[in-house]
């Protein structure tokens, strides 16, 4: 890849004249040997997962494997369609999305790690919402999903994208910033704006621990992806509006690799702190080991 | 670069719940069964950190048991790996590590059967990339990002030389390698990532070069999963 930061991403598509996606498309190409249509191909497969797993959580409730979560996601659409949501219906709808691929994931179902499993419900929540509403092509929604690859492959290769070694802010963190920036770029933004709804995204999620109660991907990760999806949206508003991330996007990268390094073991997914060690997720653990 | 590129990053293509815990562990199980060659018989599993403590509510004992059983990350059967591998005659043995490894998600497999014994060290770094950190006495790092050969020979002048030569007569183009040796003039490993797929004919002649023990491929980038 010819880019190793966000600032460097920015001047590489001013130099092509290309979009954030567009790059990443050209790139990958370059990097696999394969042709643009073949990664093509293959992003639109992954869309493809996306959309049946939204449709599979929202229409067939599915219950955890551990029994502990589930239909959530079914509640939450019924609300937003009666028109009872704070949100708005439609905001209310990328949240809804968001949690059902979060809950077809705690049901072993099958996803599309974005960047995580455990933050996997953000992307599909915000783009296959976006393209209800906006009536949008799927070729527009693919593309869209290079740009959130390259400002992942940026900030995962700069910081953290596990809970294990960054926390939450690494896993969901960056797939809200992901979804931002995608959104940005979809909805008309320059590369400039998208990386500024990035920075203003992940300034949001900075420090947050990674707490699983009893070890699972449930409990508070599901609901998190759908504040998740929510906050995409506002990050993306934010900077289609103008407002930029006064803190470079990459230097907010390397706070969050700076947070995450420092940050005890017991709030990097080892359920051994946080929620996962209150009495109530302590009893939750007790009660699903015996 | 720890991450390599668009689909290091959306990807894998999964059954859930954990990218690092289950995805990755399915993928670091299938590295220590395709670096084995076939299917051992008997596999000793001892995880670390994070892994020890949450593996079972993540599922990275039925995702370790699917990668010894060849399976690839969105497999609906992960789900009864470790009844399915005892079914057919694997034993798999967990147990805890502790805290003593450097990376949160690491993992320790040790595979055997009557004729040979394999020792493989890799870590889960996050979104089912995974990193393999040592083979056998070997220190070596790979990502099974690419189509890898695992190369077992003698330390002696040339050796490299005949083995990359080899490569580039079948135009075979190598992105990465890795040596580590037991000691001077004894036993070493090559760990060499390449582009291109792995033709039989081409590893029928490398298993021919006299300073070679044994060769392994590992090619996780087909079979089972986008």
């Amino acid at each position: 890849m010819k880019f190793a930061s966000l600032t460097e991403l920015i001047e590489c598509c001013r130099g092509d004249a290309l979009s954030i996606g567009e790059l990443m498309l050209a790139e990958q190409a370059k990097e696999s040997g394969c042709s643009e249509s073949e990664v093509f191909a293959r992003m639109a497969a992954y869309y493809g997962i996306m959309k049946e797993a939204v449709r599979e959580g929202v229409e067939r409730p599915v219950q955890s494997r551990s029994g502990l979560t589930g239909g959530d996601a079914a509640r939450v659409h019924e609300y937003g369609a009666r028109g009872e949501s704070s949100l708005g219906a439609e905001a209310c709808k990328a949240m809804s999305y968001a949690l059902a691929v979060s809950e077809v994931n705690a049901s072993m179902g099958r996803i599309i790690a974005t960047p995580t499993a455990g933050s996997c419900g953000i992307i599909p929540g915000v783009f296959v919402s976006s393209q209800e509403r906006w009536g949008w092509h799927d070729d527009q929604l693919i593309k869209g999903l290079f740009t959130a690859g390259a400002i992942g492959y940026v900030i995962a290769n700069n910081s953290f994208i596990s809970g294990a070694e960054g926390g939450c802010q690494a896993e969901v963190g960056s797939a809200i910033g992901m979804a931002a920036g995608a959104l940005t770029e979809m909805r008309g933004g320059t590369p400039e704006q998208a990386v500024h709804a990035v920075g203003l995204a992940l300034k949001n999620s900075l420090g947050l621990i990674c707490d699983p109660v009893a070890g699972l991907v449930e409990i508070p990760c599901i609901v998190r992806n759908g504040f998740g999806a929510v906050t995409a949206l506002a990050a993306a508003d934010m900077a289609l509006a103008g407002i930029r991330s006064v803190i470079p996007t990459d230097e907010v990268v390397q706070v969050m690799h700076e947070v995450g390094t420092k940050m005890p073991e017991q709030y990097r997914e080892t359920a051994k702190g946080g929620l996962a060690q209150t009495p109530t997720g302590k009893r939750i653990m007790r009660e699903l080991t015996l | 670069m720890r991450f390599k590129d668009v689909f290091s990053i959306i990807g894998p293509s999964m059954v859930g719940p954990s990218s690092s815990h289950t995805a990755g562990a399915v993928r670091i199980g299938r590295t220590a069964r395709q670096l084995f060659g076939r299917q051992p018989a008997e596999v000793e599993i001892v995880l670390y950190k994070s892994f020890s403590s949450t593996y079972r509510g993540h599922g990275t004992d039925c995702a370790l048991a699917a990668g010894l059983l060849n399976y690839g990350t969105d497999d609906a059967r992960i789900r009864n790996a470790v009844q399915l591998a005892e079914e057919a005659g694997l034993s798999i043995a967990f147990h805890d590590g502790g805290d003593v490894a450097a990376h949160p998600n690491s993992v320790l497999i040790k595979l055997r059967d009557e004729r040979q014994e394999d020792v493989l060290k890799a870590s889960s770094i996050g979104g089912g990339n995974i990193e393999i950190t040592g083979i056998n006495e070997f220190d070596v790092k790979a990502t099974m990002e690419f189509p890898t050969l695992v190369v077992f020979h003698e330390d002696r002048p040339g050796v490299l030389g005949e083995v990359t030569g080899l490569l580039g007569d079948f135009q075979v183009n190598i992105g990465y390698m890795e040596v580590d040796r037991k000691s001077r003039r004894g036993e070493a490993l090559s760990v060499i990532e390449l582009d291109d797929r792995i033709e039989d004919g081409m590893l029928y002649e490398l298993r021919q070069l006299s300073a070679i023990r044994r060769v392994a491929v590992i090619h996780l980038t087909t079979g089972g999963s986008i």
